[in-house]
């Protein structure tokens, strides 16, 4: 388990992270959610040791985690797959790993086996690309078949296929009763790996919930109705008081069921050709809870692209 | 690279609690040290450099003995001259001792190190002693190679010094020690900095550069602090006959260690108190 009691984390001026509190349980994969520059890595770090909280306090089961005796065993990390000395070979850097622990040597060959990385073992690591190197942060976490599991954005220039494996994976460890505490920038990676969420935006927690009541408490839904008969359904939805929005040849409202819409059609005799509920997706929910709280907003784009 | 899709995990109580403790951690900072070809690379280097310079120097000087003034021969220490290439080999070490601290910091594996092992300290005491160790055996070695070569310029000559002499056999092995210190204000100096090219830098400056600078510092404290400055001190180790107004051996080399344990200690302490 891992509690962040008011953690605070401030560099000169500015506020990277507030007062945040939370908890993180076993047997689940628990995501960390926020836009570039929340906060999320500077916690991850915290929580570890690496950086000094100006105020507040991160435990390990109730320890901070300078002080617990069995590190790897307690703890796996992958934080930034580039964190590590390019000039050794893979093995020499997961055997360095092993004997600081005091672990037994087999575990390396276990660990490359179950990343997919036992070929490429022997090969100097400045060599590898960003997927492979995430497979071997992967791979030094598991060394000590920790108890607890932390992983900043570990999906990061991985491919479909690694995707979906390190989703399975985690899943996986959760299933262990593993505590398992994932960061990612993007909701549509949590929506199908994380069952409980935290979010944050510029360091402050928005939200601590599960996924499903996240989904539900943040995508507004919007009732979509096509008729032939515009102008009239139009003018039937205002005098309902409703906010009826033209687009595309379709009407949405917002605020409101499709038994009543249906209902307002019936009552003033309007043809109705289509009338469904659309919920937003999770990442518009996502971008509309963080909306306020995103550190450098892109202007807004003229020529069309998939970002 | 073959991709898992099923997972895999096995789930090992199998192998009992173990802490990292000081000894594992100077085995997995050995594992480390040895790993990085720029490690062999570098001692490589100090060795050669010592034994080099030394066997030019012996064969430059005994070749001109006889342009030498009657008084030139009297004080003329050829144990110095023999180790005289480790300031050069000191040069290299500094260089290790810098890379072996400031390269995890440059490449970001001082947080996965740090990870592992949380106590920030025992990393740092741990690469002191494997840097040490290593540092102590490779430069003392090349320090009676370079002698021995010497001698073979000097015999012919009837000027050899003896091991047996205790001065020279102190000389020898004092001057391999000075390479350890320098290596050990750039490990200082490493943790200090924490970039590779900003520690190595200074360490060339306070080693080599600042040192013979000094001289020009006016007055007698400027001559106090130029005679106790690094190597300047840590060089007389190496000296059988005293050079006038310098510092004895012992008090020279003990001034060097200061000023290398010093900033060590300043940067361990910034270490523990530092984001990583």
């Amino acid at each position: 388990m891992i509690e962040a009691k008011g953690l605070t984390k401030r560099y000169g001026d500015k506020l990277a992270v507030s007062d945040l509190s939370f908890t993180v349980r076993p047997g689940i994969v628990t995501g960390f959610l926020g836009p570039n520059g929340a906060g999320k890595s500077t916690t991850m770090r915290m929580i570890l040791g690496l950086d000094r909280p100006t105020a507040g306090e991160a435990l390990i089961n109730g320890r901070r985690y300078s002080s617990v005796h069995a590190p790897m065993q307690l703890v796996g990390a992958l934080l930034d797959a580039k964190d590590v000395h390019g000039g050794r070979t893979a093995r020499a850097h997961l055997n360095a790993l092993v004997q600081s622990n005091g672990l037994p040597k087999r575990r390396v060959d276990e660990v490359l086996a179950m990343t997919g990385m036992t070929e490429a073992a022997g090969r100097r690591i400045k060599g590898f690309s960003l997927g492979m190197s995430q497979r071997l942060g992967i791979a030094a976490a598991m060394l000590g078949d920790p108890e607890i599991l932390i992983f900043d954005e570990p999906v990061n220039g991985l491919d479909p296929e690694g995707i979906l494996w390190i989703r399975n994976f985690m899943h996986a460890l959760a299933a262990e009763g593993r505590t398992v505490f994932v960061s990612s920038h993007l909701m549509s990676e949590m929506e199908n790996t994380a069952e409980h969420l935290i979010v944050i935006g510029l360091g402050k927690l928005l939200a601590d919930m599960s996924t499903k009541d996240f989904i539900e408490a943040n995508s507004a839904g919007v009732v979509r109705v096509r008729t032939p008969q515009v102008e009239e359904l139009v003018a039937a939805l205002r005098t309902a008081g409703l906010a009826p929005n033209l687009v595309d040849g379709h009407i949405d409202v917002l605020g409101t069921t499709t038994d009543a819409v249906g209902d307002i059609a019936a009552a003033n005799r309007l043809t109705v050709h289509e009338l469904y509920a659309q919920r937003s997706s999770l990442e518009e929910a996502f971008m509309e809870m963080t909306r306020d709280s995103v550190e450098y907003h892109a202007a807004d784009a003229t020529v069309g692209s998939a970002q | 690279m073959t991709t898992a899709t099923t997972v895999a995990t096995p789930r090992a109580a199998s192998f009992p609690a173990s802490g990292a403790t000081l000894p594992r951690v100077i085995r997995s900072e050995w594992t480390k040290f040895w790993s990085l070809r720029s490690t062999w690379w570098t001692l490589l280097i100090a060795f050669v450099v010592t034994v080099g310079f030394a066997t030019l120097i012996a064969w430059g000087a005994s070749s001109n003995l006889d342009k030498m003034s009657p008084q030139e021969k009297a004080t003329l220490d050829v144990t110095n001259l023999a180790t005289a290439g480790v300031a050069f080999g000191q040069l290299a070490m500094a260089v290790l001792g810098a890379l072996i601290i400031a390269s995890e910091y440059s490449t970001g594996g001082i947080r996965t190190t740090l990870v592992a092992v949380p106590n920030r300290l025992r990393v740092l005491l741990a690469k002191v002693l494997v840097f040490g160790v290593v540092a102590a055996v490779v430069a003392v070695v090349a320090s009676f190679v370079s002698f021995f070569v010497a001698m073979t310029f000097w015999s012919p000559h009837h000027l050899a010094a003896s091991l047996s002499t205790p001065a020279v056999l102190r000389s020898v092995i004092g001057a391999g020690l000075i390479a350890v210190l320098s290596g050990l204000l750039g490990v200082a100096l490493g943790t200090l900095i924490r970039h590779t090219a900003g520690a190595i830098t200074s360490a060339v400056a306070l080693l080599f550069v600042i040192p013979p600078l000094t001289g020009l510092l006016p007055g007698s404290w400027g001559k106090a602090i130029s005679i106790r400055f690094t190597t300047n001190a840590g060089q007389r180790i190496a000296e059988v006959i005293h050079t006038p107004g310098q510092l004895y051996p012992w008090a020279g080399f003990f001034w060097m260690l200061g000023e290398c344990v010093i900033p060590l200690l300043i940067g361990a302490w910034l270490m523990k108190r530092r984001d990583a």
